[in-house]
């Protein structure tokens, strides 16, 4: 399966000039974009790995894509990263624009597992196929 | 002649007190003179007046009526401070282009609502006024609601923000669909709807404003089985999924029993109908506010009074109330779809929901500054007869913080629910991935969709099926200060 997540997941894979072109319209607006990666792609795991702090100066796509080739020389084909895009702006003051970048060869993605409880009521848990049993690091 | 010019009284000069009756504009309801102040609500109303009747004696009635007068003189206004209490017609303006119609302006004092009551406000500024003899219609159409008075309400329970956060989902406007055929399906095969487009790629699917609890489903039955698909969809995509469960019912109790199992099934979000009422629904938000629920409004019955521009309230001022009463999603038009809507009100209505100060701007109808103080934003939905092939004038018109709502769009698909979605949400992806690039999407929106659907047939099929569909009719709610448009071509 393909966790869709992220703004353009429904999209073949970007290439790295797409990507550019997003990260320049996001530090265009303002905003600070920062990369993040994880190999626990949980649909409520919220805090992903920080490849570095945002990057609040940089004004030009290239220097983040620097950062973007930087973490993908440790983390590529292993753990899913995305990009995000923060903006500090009053009544925003959050990511304005999210979308992953590179995603594991393989992506077994979730099992629901189900308790019966009272009623015909269940509890349900999604859980990842890839991370519920392998600690991290070791899980794609 | 009406009845309130035949009620002159007869003598020229006489007691403000003197028993009896006295004309509005003598009482002091008109004050050309006043100056509103910082903390004065101001409502715009558009009057008509009867024949004979003078647009300045029905402006100051209408301020008298909707304040503190009755028909006639009455000594026990003398045991309070009046003047501070009476509303104040201060400005009367014709309506362009609409001989016999005025644009009344009228300032009330804070201390007359209760704070953080919109059945307050409401019973006064809409009350009785509303049934006046002398006037043949009446519409309010604006009000400027002060920062002393907008900060007594809770405002959104959670807020574009946080509901965005909560979803995980940023940079692009939501997806939804309200399950279809809106009556009839039992509760299994209408949880089968939601997996579906859920799974296919939408983000929210939604109940209509009638399926409540009914012979053929009954509420319990549609809460398990859209649970059980949105978890589903929820495993099968890696993503956060939503469906609004439309808690409306015949009384708070019930609305609140239905809710709680809402939430202990692990629901995110909720739905009520206008139609509950400005208290249950001020109930229902302070409810969503305590249970970290999102709180859904669909605005059923508005149509009955927003819509003609003589008579009753505009939708900019329920946009302004439900902002206050604090629900998080409300249906505020699509302008190319099936319903009403034109362009430069419906803007209007955005910004009202979405921004923290509103600037006067008569040509979309709104009349006040109107600042929100950091009130919780409001997403506004967009629904009714829109699909793919419109996708490109949906963003350029209505942003990306919105939800739009492809039900038939969703469902009617010819090879299925599932692709259906798939088909909006490829073309969503599409359209902003190319508008952040820099592409001119209203120029160019035909041609990046034939793009994305080469390498997604639900896409192209979507496109071929519906790619001659518009709603071009002219509205009937539009501004009185620019020439009339229709949708966008």
């Amino acid at each position: 399966m393909r966790i869709t997540q992220g703004a353009f997941s429904f999209l073949p894979d970007l290439t790295d000039e797409q990507i550019a072109k997003q990260i320049q319209y996001a530090i265009d607006k303002g905003w600070a974009v920062n990369v993040e990666f994880t190999d626990d792609p949980h649909p409520r795991n919220t805090y992903w790995e920080m490849w570095g702090m945002p990057m609040f100066d940089v004004k030009d796509a290239a220097g983040v894509m620097f950062e973007l080739n930087e973490c993908r020389k440790t983390y590529a084909g292993r753990y899913y990263i995305r990009v995000s895009a923060f903006d500090p702006s009053h009544t925003w003051e959050s990511l304005r624009l999210s979308f992953i970048t590179d995603r594991p060869a393989e992506e077994p993605g979730f099992a629901l597992d189900r308790q019966e409880v009272a009623g015909r009521n269940q509890r349900y848990t999604t859980r990842s196929y890839a991370a519920s049993t392998k600690p991290e690091g070791a899980r794609y | 002649m009406s009845t309130i010019e035949t009620a002159k009284p007869a003598e020229k000069k006489r007691d403000r007190y003197s028993a009896g009756v006295m004309e509005y504009r003598k009482m002091g309801y008109w004050q050309p003179d006043y100056e509103p102040k910082a903390t004065d609500v101001i409502a715009v109303f558009r009057i008509t007046p009867q024949d004979g009747v003078d647009a300045i004696e029905a402006s100051a009635a209408v301020a008298g009526e909707s304040s503190t007068a009755t028909w006639t003189v009455v000594w026990t206004d003398r045991l309070t401070a009046s003047e501070k209490y009476r509303a104040k017609c201060y400005r009367v303006d014709p309506v362009p282009n609409a001989p016999g119609s005025w644009f009344a302006y009228i300032a009330y004092d804070l201390d007359l609502f209760e704070p953080g009551s919109i059945a307050n406000l409401s019973a006064s500024i809409i009350g009785n006024v509303f049934g006046f003899k002398p006037l043949k219609a009446l519409r309010l159409e604006d009000m400027y609601l002060p920062v002393a008075y907008v900060k007594t309400f809770q405002g959104p329970a959670t807020g574009i923000v946080v509901e965005r956060e909560r979803l995980d989902k940023f940079g692009r406007p939501l997806l939804g669909a309200t399950v279809k055929p809106k009556l009839g399906l039992s509760g299994r095969n209408y949880g089968r709807v939601v997996y579906e487009a859920l799974k296919g790629g939408l983000d929210f699917t939604k109940d209509d404003e009638n399926i409540n609890s009914q012979p053929f489903m009954h509420w319990r039955e549609r809460f398990l089985y859209c649970m059980e698909a949105v978890n589903r969809a929820q495993a099968a995509s890696g993503e956060i999924k939503g469906t609004y469960l439309n808690v409306t019912a015949a009384t708070m109790e019930d609305m609140y029993e239905r809710s709680e199992f809402a939430k202990e099934l692990g629901s995110n979000i909720i739905m009520i109908d206008l139609v509950i009422g400005y208290t249950a629904i001020q109930s229902m938000a302070k409810w969503a506010r305590k249970n970290d629920m999102i709180l859904h409004l669909h605005r059923a019955g508005h149509s009955t009074y927003t819509r003609q521009k003589s008579h009753g309230v505009s939708f900019r001022v329920i946009t302004k109330w439900m902002r206050l009463a604090g629900v998080d999603h409300i249906h505020a038009g699509t302008v190319v779809g099936k319903l009403e809507g034109d362009p430069y009100t419906t803007k209007g209505y955005y910004d009202l929901c979405r921004e923290d100060f509103v600037p006067q701007n008569l040509a979309h109808g709104i009349f006040f500054d109107q600042p929100w103080a950091s009130t919780n934003k409001l997403m506004p939905v967009a629904s009714g007869g829109i699909h793919a092939g419109q996708m490109h004038q949906l963003i350029d018109l209505l942003g990306e913080d919105v939800v739009l709502q492809f039900g038939g769009g969703t469902i009617g698909h010819p090879m299925g629910i599932q692709a259906g979605a798939t088909a909006n949400r490829v073309a969503l992806e599409a359209m902003i991935f190319a508008r952040n690039e820099g592409r001119d999407i209203l120029a160019e929106g035909p041609e990046i969709l034939k793009a994305a659907a080469k390498n997604c047939t639900p896409l192209k099929q979507a496109l071929d099926t519906w790619k001659d569909v518009t709603f071009n009719y002219s509205s009937t709610d539009t501004p009185d200060f620019v020439p009339q448009v229709t949708a966008a071509e």
